[in-house]
């Protein structure tokens, strides 16, 4: 059975596609389509129902120890009203998800994980969580609206005291008022475009969304789907589960060491990760004529030495782009992608793909 | 001139001995934004229901059948870089021009068609 987040009936009045993910009924695009969603996201401001991620609040004197020994960033010292990206790895040194973490204070946290992972996360943390840590799955209760680009925040400014604004990539306030309405409001996303993440009350989102909406107007607002949500993403080459990581994928081998702590005291997956000297990295490549999608495995001459994670159009540089997991001794060779049968040239570039204005 | 459509939304401007050939406008909603055509080669020769050639949309890609049979004799080179085209004027956005050799008798005309779209 699909479930349906508390603005289903806005995104069909809206005219969004629906379609399945990660058991949710989510719109795909709105009727602008894909690229202009993205384009408007990249110069005006675009609005996304992510409620389907899943959030977790985690409690307790020894939360902040707890959740250090089970995520490979280190959270100790962060502020409260701070949010840290992390991976959760396993024992293996594969990631079970990668998560943002919220500090409400030092004993509690506020934990935003995948959709596609969240009962896996919820049995993961009740498992290697110690037995004095609480924690919470509240995702059925929490809706979650992702406002973006570089008219976020002027719009959401009209909308808002000063003081609800966070000021800093990655803080946040943690009761918001937007009209009336209680969000906590973090200044994050998956766009690669400055912008806002609100959370609110199940009850609240349909009201909260229409108000963005039409407040937004004067900026040319757009609602935007999954499939700008994926471009837009993928154009600043943030990773994706189940793509660029994986339960099987070492997480020094995907380009986020800045979230990999290997100094800080033990965690799980450590062990495994210093006996791993890493074999494959991620790169970028511009695809020569053609569109080189998930899981198309990559060439160096006759010798299959990886394979694409991720492919789309990019709608701002209007050329196909992938990221690759390669073997690293191929990294700086020529190398092309095998697209049903058809080899296309790829050309290795620097990563993200497309920086914001 | 005869307009004819396949059941998987290509369709075929026969005029004499030549089919202009392209995707509906209901195809090219379905697909959403095109941002990639690889276009079928010149002097290839196809039977009816063939793969003629892939489109790709920015999710993913779709094969375009051919909807007569015959030899591709010329390609529209213009949509190589914008099959953007398609999305703004599917009808009037021709893929390749294919020299008939059989048309099959399960194609529809227009109006057929759009009560099979409805359907």
């Amino acid at each position: 059975m699909l479930k349906r987040t508390a603005l289903y009936e806005n995104h069909v009045a809206h005219g969004g596609k629906i379609v399945e993910f990660a058991g949710y009924e989510l719109p795909v695009q709105y009727e602008a389509g894909v690229v202009t969603e993205h384009k408007t996201v990249r110069t005006k401001v675009g609005l996304f129902d992510v409620s389907h991620m899943g959030e977790v609040v985690v409690k307790g004197k020894n939360a902040e120890a707890a959740l250090n020994a089970i995520v490979t960033n280190d959270i100790r010292g962060m502020y409260d009203g701070q949010v840290r990206y992390s991976i959760l790895p396993n024992d293996k040194g594969g990631a079970v998800d990668d998560i943002l973490v919220y500090r409400i204070n030092g004993e509690c946290f506020f934990i935003v994980v995948n959709a596609s992972n969240a009962e896996k996360d919820a049995k993961w943390m009740a498992a290697h969580l110690p037995k004095d840590v609480q924690f919470e799955v509240i995702s059925d209760k929490v809706s979650q609206l992702a406002l973006q680009g570089p008219l976020a925040e002027q719009l959401l400014k009209r909308l808002v005291e000063p003081k609800d604004i966070p000021v800093k990539y990655y803080s946040f306030v943690k009761e918001g008022n937007v009209k009336g309405m209680k969000c906590l409001i973090s200044r994050t996303g998956y766009t690669g475009e400055s912008g806002f993440e609100l959370y609110c009350a199940n009850a609240d989102a349909p009201a909260l969304f229409e108000l963005l909406l039409k407040e937004g107007e004067p900026e040319g607002i757009l609602p935007c789907g999954l499939g700008a949500r994926d471009t837009l993403r993928l154009e600043a080459a943030m990773p994706l589960y189940g793509h660029e990581l994986g339960e099987d994928i070492p997480v020094n081998e995907v380009g986020l060491g800045f979230a990999i702590k290997m100094a800080k005291e033990d965690f799980i997956g450590k062990k495994a990760l210093e006996a791993h000297t890493p074999e494959y990295v991620r790169i970028g490549a511009k695809v020569l004529k053609g569109i080189a999608r998930e899981h198309c495995p990559v060439y160096c001459g006759d010798e299959q030495v990886g394979m694409v994670t991720s492919g789309t159009h990019a709608p701002m540089l209007g050329y196909p782009i992938a990221m690759l997991r390669i073997k690293k001794e191929f990294a700086d060779k020529p190398l092309e992608a095998d697209v049903r049968g058809r080899r296309l040239k790829l050309e290795i570039t620097e990563l993200p793909f497309y920086k914001k204005a | 001139m005869k307009l004819l459509f396949r059941e998987s939304h290509e369709w075929a401007a026969i005029d004499g001995k030549i089919a202009k050939v392209g995707i509906s406008d209901h195809a090219q909603k379905e697909l959403g934004d095109l941002v990639f055509i690889n276009l079928p080669e010149v002097g290839m020769t196809v039977s009816a229901g063939d793969v003629l050639c892939d489109v790709e949309s920015v999710k993913a890609v779709s094969d375009l059948y051919a909807p007569v049979s015959g030899k591709v004799v010329k390609v529209n080179d213009e949509l190589e870089g914008a099959p953007e085209l398609i999305n703004q004027d599917a009808m009037g956005s021709w893929i390749c021009e294919i020299e008939v050799t059989d048309v099959p008798n399960d194609l529809m005309d227009e109006a057929a068609y759009n009560k099979f779209i409805k359907e």
